[in-house]
């Protein structure tokens, strides 16, 4: 478990070179194996472009981004590592590529030059992993949202990735889509230690994480366990981000008076406290 | 409205038709097509139908569906019909005379002709588009064009692009369904005003239209890239297309009709 995934030293980056403005500014970072990273931020303070850094889509200015001891600025690593580290986008549409799920399933592995029976068995795994095995013969635009995006899962980790990165992968979704992503995310990261790093504006998803990154203006400005992180609601306030429920009531009831022990952040604890207090 | 645009017009079914190898299948929808001009005689005409029905028959694809694909052909065949008629000229006396215009009874017999050639012609490619599914399809034209691959004509990146497009139809179908109930609720009158002004009333949806695609085109591009996609080179495929021992005998049987039928030029003239 105490294997790095990923490394980022310092990075630097700026959409264009004549501007001043960096959209990364300076982030160094390590993910471990099997870990499930949350980034929050606000709009436009980088994380897009942080997670574009993961797999060579982007390559810093300055710095360097390590997968597994490969370098992204190698172009020789460049399939290796995009085989490595799969990335799923905000929109499901923008990302089917096939007429039929399985093929759309099956497209990176052709890529990669995998064999026709190998290929078979690996996106039968994939959809399986993904639920969505029973709608393999159906083409992309009969599914729901939440399908679709479960299509692009699949989609990705029939390559067998070490690192999933999710760019918003649920923000396009109505809450049961999002649901069922969820649960397919996590049953990735649990049963397969598939290392998860999830870029997301919803702050339950990241309560679900093992570590939380808070970012702004292109620096990681929080970082610990969501625990660490949303107990601190002034400042998770400060940079424009919610605080999960719970722990806004934990902080009134505190305000109030009341003894509420510290760190709640899910709705679970938050009764079981409140429940403790009353008796 | 738009929802109804069906393109490819695939007719699923399991019949051999429908299983023959496409690559056959296309290649010999391309020699029927040159049979229908080589063999342009009444009897191999006649052959040539009573073969192509044998074909639906197989493939059980109702008769209103060839009906439907000759529509939109209809004003061609009228026009072609009417040339044929009045400037073919015969010997002997016309057998109509209006003004300058003179019908002649080789005309009546090339006007038909040409007719029973332009439909069973349309009749003859739809078979291939109603029994093949479009993604079979572009597959096996990218296999066929395989070859010119030596000259350097693009042909993986060609049937990509047609997979590609045959993918975001339905989005986009659906997309511009959105966009012109978003210019209607702002008052845009698609439905109604002369042919000028509903050209102009179509700006408003292309121009959302067109810059979405190309956002989509952008994003597409990078989700491809995260996929490992570099092109053609050393791409392998989930299906294979193998030709069976079936397809080689359906191939030879279909071979042997139309040499039977490109016979029949020998025996009666043709046009």
């Amino acid at each position: 478990m105490s294997e790095t995934m990923l490394t980022a030293q310092d990075i630097h980056f700026r959409y264009d070179p004549e501007q001043p403005g960096f959209a990364l500014d300076g982030v160094s970072l390590e993910v471990k194996k099997g870990e499930f990273v949350a980034v929050l931020g606000a709009n436009g303070c980088g994380k897009s472009t942080l997670a574009k850094h993961f797999n060579a889509i982007l390559l810093p200015e300055t710095g360097t981004v390590l997968v597994e001891k490969m370098d992204t600025k190698n172009e020789e690593n460049l399939l290796a590592i995009r085989q490595k580290v799969g990335m799923v986008f905000q929109n499901p549409d923008n990302q089917i590529v096939a007429t039929v799920v399985e093929e759309d399933v099956a497209f990176a592995l052709e890529n990669l030059g995998v064999d026709p029976k190998e290929i078979r068995t690996r996106i039968d795994d994939a959809m399986q992993m993904a639920g969505i095995y029973k709608h393999r013969h159906k083409g992309p635009h009969k599914l729901s949202g939440g399908q679709k995006q479960r299509v692009a899962i699949a989609g990705v980790i029939a390559m067998r990735p070490d690192c999933l990165v999710l760019d918003e992968s649920t923000a396009m979704l109505d809450p049961r889509g999002r649901e069922s992503v969820m649960k397919t995310i996590r049953r990735l990261n649990h049963e397969y230690g598939i290392t998860v790093i999830a870029i997301t504006h919803y702050m339950e998803e990241a309560a679900q994480a093992d570590r939380v990154l808070v970012m702004n203006k292109g620096h990681i400005v929080m970082e610990g366990t969501p625990r660490e992180v949303f107990s601190q609601t002034e400042k998770v306030r400060s940079l424009r981000l919610d605080v999960p429920q719970a722990a806004v009531l934990r902080d009134e009831l505190c305000k109030a008076g009341l003894p509420m022990p510290e760190g709640i952040i899910d709705v679970e604890e938050c009764a079981q406290a409140i429940y403790n207090l009353l008796k | 409205m738009l929802r109804d645009i069906t393109i490819g017009q695939h007719f699923p079914g399991n019949s051999l038709v429908h299983r023959f190898d496409p690559r056959l299948k296309i290649l010999l929808t391309i020699l029927y097509i040159v049979l229908l001009f080589a063999a342009a005689n009444p009897l191999g005409l006649a052959l040539s139908i009573a073969w192509l029905a044998v074909l639906y028959k197989m493939a059980k694809i109702p008769v209103r569906m060839i009906v439907k694909s000759l529509k939109p052909i209809v004003p061609i065949i009228l026009f072609t019909c009417v040339l044929n008629l009045f400037f073919v000229t015969g010997q002997g006396e016309p057998l109509v005379q209006v003004w300058v215009l003179r019908i002649y009874a080789e005309g009546v017999r090339y006007a038909i002709l040409m007719a029973v050639r332009v439909i069973t012609l349309i009749a003859g490619t739809s078979l291939l588009t109603y029994t093949t599914s479009p993604i079979v399809l572009t597959d096996a034209i990218e296999r066929l064009l395989a070859p010119f691959n030596k000259i350097h004509m693009p042909v993986h990146e060609l049937a990509m692009m047609m997979t590609i497009a045959l993918r975001f139809i339905p989005t986009l179908v659906e997309e511009t369904d959105k966009i012109m109930n978003a210019q209607k609720a702002r008052g845009a009158m698609l439905d109604s005003g002369t042919l000028k002004e509903r050209m102009h009333a179509m700006i408003p949806i292309l121009i959302p239209l067109f810059i979405s695609a190309f956002r989509r085109a952008d994003e597409l591009a990078m989700a491809m890239e995260c996929r490992c996609y570099h092109g053609g080179e050393g791409r392998t495929r989930l299906k294979v297309l193998k030709y069976t021992k079936q397809d080689a005998i359906s191939c030879m049987v279909c071979m042997a009709v139309f040499a039977a039928i490109f016979a029949t030029r020998f025996f009666v003239p043709g046009l």
